[in-house]
């Protein structure tokens, strides 16, 4: 095989390779190992690669057999793994090795898969550029130039750089999909309570949910099969069965109704705008009908997204106090050493985004404002959720941008921090109501960037969603696109 | 400021003054006995080795989640039902924030606007009379660490095996009047958690913690004065001691006309007083809101039936009862009810054949007198009901003396073996036989001629000595009646024979 031609290639197609026995578990390694010491430096998806740590991982028998066995995932830096530095990308958890596994983490080695940590994210998931690692940016492997999108941004730009064979990532308010739109891959966030929380480094209790980043909808089908399921771990995890996510891809498309909202945002760039209206007709070439949705609330989705993951997230990282783990800042002893110790250690160790959003949070719940913020903020997510209950009465998918455009330049969007909550709009619904949505590659851009498409359904309806997609990836060829890398020579 | 006058004489010289009603609430804090901690698998056993009960859950290390206890929420219900409060329909967690080293979350699971249930009572005795005290409301909630200072000078040390531990707190209405009603308030809670089984109800291992609230107002005045809240009570004792404390400090405070600051003070054990706490800016904001880990749920109707079949008699029933079913008078009912042990053990003795009286006796006396003077709970001791009804028995046919009895009593506590086994080991039973005290009898009267003479002469004490000595030389275990009898037969004999000869 030539270099990086394992590297390039999905789940899928290494499952048939190592089942024919022409290839072997550390042969994938190898070439991702040799790819990544070429270009990690300058992508930096990964914060860190011990090559040698990771070729031990072969040693274990169980790597041996399970669906799953020999492949390699990369899983982002909130994602807890026993022993392995989980850091959230931010400095107050620095060198923190989780004492266990998350329950993903268990599910994916019992079907004797091999991972690779730290990829990189904004810290504790805030952002949408990974701008916000404490541990440096990462860069688009289409435009090294640009941001790869956030908080996932080192999940997707490995897979999209061949870096890695597929991914973890996680998603607030849009976190596997929008890294997945600029990336182009799919990315897919699952019902809230399809997947286990449990050691998934908290952002937004209620909004959280761990999926797949991957090369094509079948990758994305086989990870979630393996992660999916409910875990007593987690209260808020859902008794529901999985189906058959994989066998159900082939499923017939032809009748389905793709729901297409009625309203229109300003800002979005007319190449995506295009791109969506071809994929739409692409969808009525294959059979299914279009109709109209209204979701007359989707416009407050912003403002009420950043009350209530700004509050979930404020209380979530109260115990990065330096007492127990990670980071704490030296004292001075002396009166007043406790509550000094608490406030040198969390100035020192949390990023600016982490503490802009501490602070909103703490104020939206403060005494006096609980109402006017909180409880509203949760009243309006109701109203949303049902704007969707009602549109999946006249609809099975619901077509909408990613993003309103392509990946932007490092640097354009962090001096107004607003602007960068704005470009969540078409995401952060979606987390609001529960409900699954993924992105998909649906065209490129006048400067060749990828645009993403997101597909949204019912609760617990991602058979419908990877079915569509699926389809949809068959009709076209924007998935075989690859970045051309400039890296170490 | 402290106050350093005794409480009597703070009452004393108040005498001419006491116009003033204390308004007492009580809040109680119980630790469940459950196997586990409230949101985790983790053992809560008292008593082990620092951070050895913990797991990344209740450690609050980053990525868990909390799952909840069902046994615990069955022990809430329990409680609830045995107070007779209302249930809420709907439970629901609450997280309530803020910054302590004992909590490693820096959040503390607990229930805010919707207590698991509501508006019960308890009643007390007071003068004779029933006093409905009520109980506002009932929530569950994780306990905190421990934080050790004492081991040195520049760290202090922290223990994470308590956090999680379930815990119910119980606020009661401000509806206490005295010191004494708030101690008989505790006593009466106590006894019916500890009926119900769900703790070990012990403030010296903090499974039971009291915290208070006082104020004093014009005995005629509808209004509540400025509250006051004592804290690091210890005992009910302390409870009381503290209450009388702060309502004779506040009393000289209102007679001067000064003002109550409204805050929290520690009660003082060794120095009697309550002290104020370094005064915090303002309440504490605990930024309440739904805990978004754990799912809200309706609480199902009959699993509240199903818990209430498990409820046991109550004390206050089981008071009546005994009085009506045994005769027995009010204040022996009280003390035979107030540890669920006591009545369990007197009915089981019933039931193994003995009477009412002399068992209740041999509780209230003997038996708690032993618990009191070894400092134990009833539960402590391997006494088994029918062991009393044997005891009484051996009473009654003589094979013991009831002197004896008494310490075969001990041994039977000591050893934890039936009366009826120990009486066989030997020793133990009284001599009977006629022949062997009539030869005791006569070596007794022989050994002692001036008593005899004494006793002749009139001196009935005689009587006593020659009986003292008598068992003195059976080892106490000649039967007295008899023993008795026969040396007034013999004495008796004596002396005729003496009035024969010439």
């Amino acid at each position: 095989m030539a270099s990086g031609e394992l590297a390039s290639k999905t789940i899928h197609e290494l499952q048939a390779l190592l089942r024919q026995k022409t290839i072997s578990p550390l042969e994938i390694l190898e070439d991702l190992l040799a790819r990544i010491e070429r270009f990690n430096p300058s992508l930096h998806p990964y914060l860190h690669v011990d090559p040698e740590r990771l070729r031990l991982q072969l040693n274990d028998v169980s790597k041996r057999t399970g669906a799953l066995a020999g492949i390699p995932i990369t899983i982002k830096d909130n994602i807890c793994i026993t022993g392995e530095e989980t850091s959230c990308a931010s400095r107050i958890l620095q060198g923190f090795r989780p004492p266990y596994d998350a329950t993903v983490i268990e599910r994916l080695r019992a079907q004797g898969a091999v991972f690779i940590p730290r990829a990189n994210m904004d810290e504790f998931a805030f952002g949408s550029s990974t701008e916000n690692s404490a541990f440096g940016v990462t860069r688009n492997p289409w435009d090294a130039e640009r941001v790869p999108g956030g908080s996932s941004g080192g999940s997707a730009a490995s897979v999209a750089a061949d870096l890695a064979i597929a991914a973890l990532g996680s998603d607030t308010g849009g976190s596997i999909r929008q890294p997945a739109s600029f990336c182009g891959l799919v990315g897919l966030k699952p019902t809230y309570g399809r997947v286990s929380r449990y050691g998934l480094i908290a952002f937004a209790s209620s909004l959280d949910q761990i999926g797949p980043l991957a090369k094509d909808v079948q990758d994305a089908a086989i990870l979630l099969s393996v992660i999916a399921g409910h875990d007593p771990k987690d209260s808020t995890s859902a008794p529901v069965p999985v189906e058959e996510c994989v066998a159900s891809l082939k499923g017939v498309v032809k009748g389905l109704r793709i729901g297409v909202p009625s309203f229109t945002q300003e800002g979005l760039d007319p190449d995506v705008r295009h791109a969506i209206e071809e994929a739409v007709r692409v969808f009525e070439r294959l059979g299914l009908k279009t109709e109209r949705v209204e979701l007359p609330h989707i416009s407050h989705s912003v403002a009420t997204y950043y009350i209530i993951a700004t509050a979930e997230a404020s209380s979530n990282l109260a115990r990065y106090d330096g007492v127990q783990y990670g980071f704490r800042a030296a004292g001075d002893g002396g009166d007043g050493a406790l509550l000094n110790m608490y406030l040198r250690t969390r100035t020192e160790g949390f990023g600016a985004e982490s503490k802009r959003r501490i602070l909103l949070g703490t104020y939206v719940l403060s005494q006096g404002y609980y109402d006017a913020y909180y409880l509203k903020g949760m009243k309006v997510r109701t109203l949303i959720k049902q704007d969707f209950d009602q549109a999946f009465q006249h609809c099975d998918v619901i077509v909408m941008p990613t993003a309103p455009s392509v990946a932007f330049r490092i640097g354009e969007k962090l001096s107004d921090p607003l602007q960068m909550y704005l470009s969540d709009i078409y995401t952060i619904s979606a987390n609001l109501a529960g409900i699954p949505a993924l992105s998909m590659p649906c065209g490129f851009s006048k400067d060749q960037l990828p645009i993403g498409m997101q597909l949204l359904a019912a609760p617990f309806k991602e058979d419908f969603l990877l079915r569509v997609a699926h389809a949809y990836e068959q009709a076209t060829e924007w998935h075989q696109r690859k970045p051309v890398l400039k890296g170490k020579t | 400021m402290g106050l350093s006058l005794s409480p009597v004489s703070c009452l004393l010289s108040l005498n001419g003054h006491m116009s003033y009603e204390p308004v007492i609430g009580l809040e109680v804090h119980l630790q469940l006995r459950t196997a586990t901690k409230l949101f985790c698998g983790c053992s809560t056993k008292f008593g082990a080795p620092p951070n050895s009960q913990t797991c990344p859950v209740c450690l609050g290390l980053p990525g868990v989640l909390p799952v909840l206890n069902e046994r615990a929420l069955e022990w809430g219900i329990k409680a609830a039902l045995a107070f007779d409060c209302e249930i809420t329909t709907r439970m629901k967690f609450d997280r309530k924030q803020y910054f302590y080293p004992d909590l490693p979350k820096n959040y503390q699971i607990s229930q805010y606007d919707q207590p698991l249930c509501q508006h019960g009572h308890l009643d007390i005795e007071v003068n004779a009379q029933t006093k409905r005290i009520g109980i506002t409301r009932i929530h569950l909630e994780e306990d905190a660490g421990k934080l050790l200072h004492e081991a040195s000078q520049t760290e202090s040390f922290v223990d994470l095996n308590r956090t999680g531990v379930p815990l119910l707190e119980i606020v009661s209405e401000p509806d206490l009047r005295s010191s004494d009603e708030a101690y008989q308030y505790l006593v009466e809670l106590k006894a019916i958690l500890q009926y119900l089984e769900v703790s070990t109800c012990n403030m010296e291992e903090g499974s039971l913690r009291c915290d208070t609230n006082v104020s004093l107002r014009k005995s005629d005045a509808e209004a509540f004065g400025t509250k006051v809240e004592v804290k690091n009570l210890n005992s009910f004792k302390a409870v009381k001691q503290a209450l009388e404390y702060e309502i004779a400090r506040q009393a000289v405070l209102l007679d001067r006309g000064e003002r109550i600051v409204q805050e929290t003070r520690l009660w003082d054990a060794k120095g009697q007083t309550t002290e104020s706490m370094r005064s915090k800016e303002g309440a504490a904001d605990y930024r309440y809101f739904p805990e978004p880990d754990l799912v809200p749920f309706v609480l199902d109707h009959s699993l509240i039936e199903q818990v209430r079949a498990t409820l046991p008699e109550l004390p206050q029933s089981r008071r009546t009862r005994f009085q009506e079913q045994y005769q027995l008078s009010a204040y022996d009912a009280q003390v035979l009810t107030q540890d669920r042990t006591l009545g369990e053990l007197f009915e089981g003795a019933l039931q193994a054949g003995a009477k009412p009286k002399p068992i209740a006796n041999w509780i209230m006396g003997d038996l708690l007198g032993y618990l009191n003077a070894k400092g134990l709970e009833p539960e402590a001791v391997k006494l088994r009901p029918e062991w009393l009804a044997h005891l009484v028995e051996l009473i009654d046919r003589g094979t013991i003396s009831g002197k004896m009895a008494k310490d075969l009593f001990a041994q039977m506590l000591e050893r934890g073996i039936d009366p009826v086994q120990l009486v066989q080991e030997g020793g133990w039973q009284q001599i009977v036989d006629v022949t062997a005290l009539e030869r005791l009898a006569d070596d007794v009267l022989q050994a002692n001629a001036k008593s005899v003479e004494d006793y002749h002469s009139g001196k009935v004490t005689a009587l006593t000595h020659l009986m003292g000595q008598a068992m003195k030389l059976s080892k106490g275990k000649a039967n007295p009646k008899h023993m008795t009898e026969i040396l007034q037969r013999k004495l008796k004999e004596n002396n005729s024979a003496r009035e024969v000869r010439p």
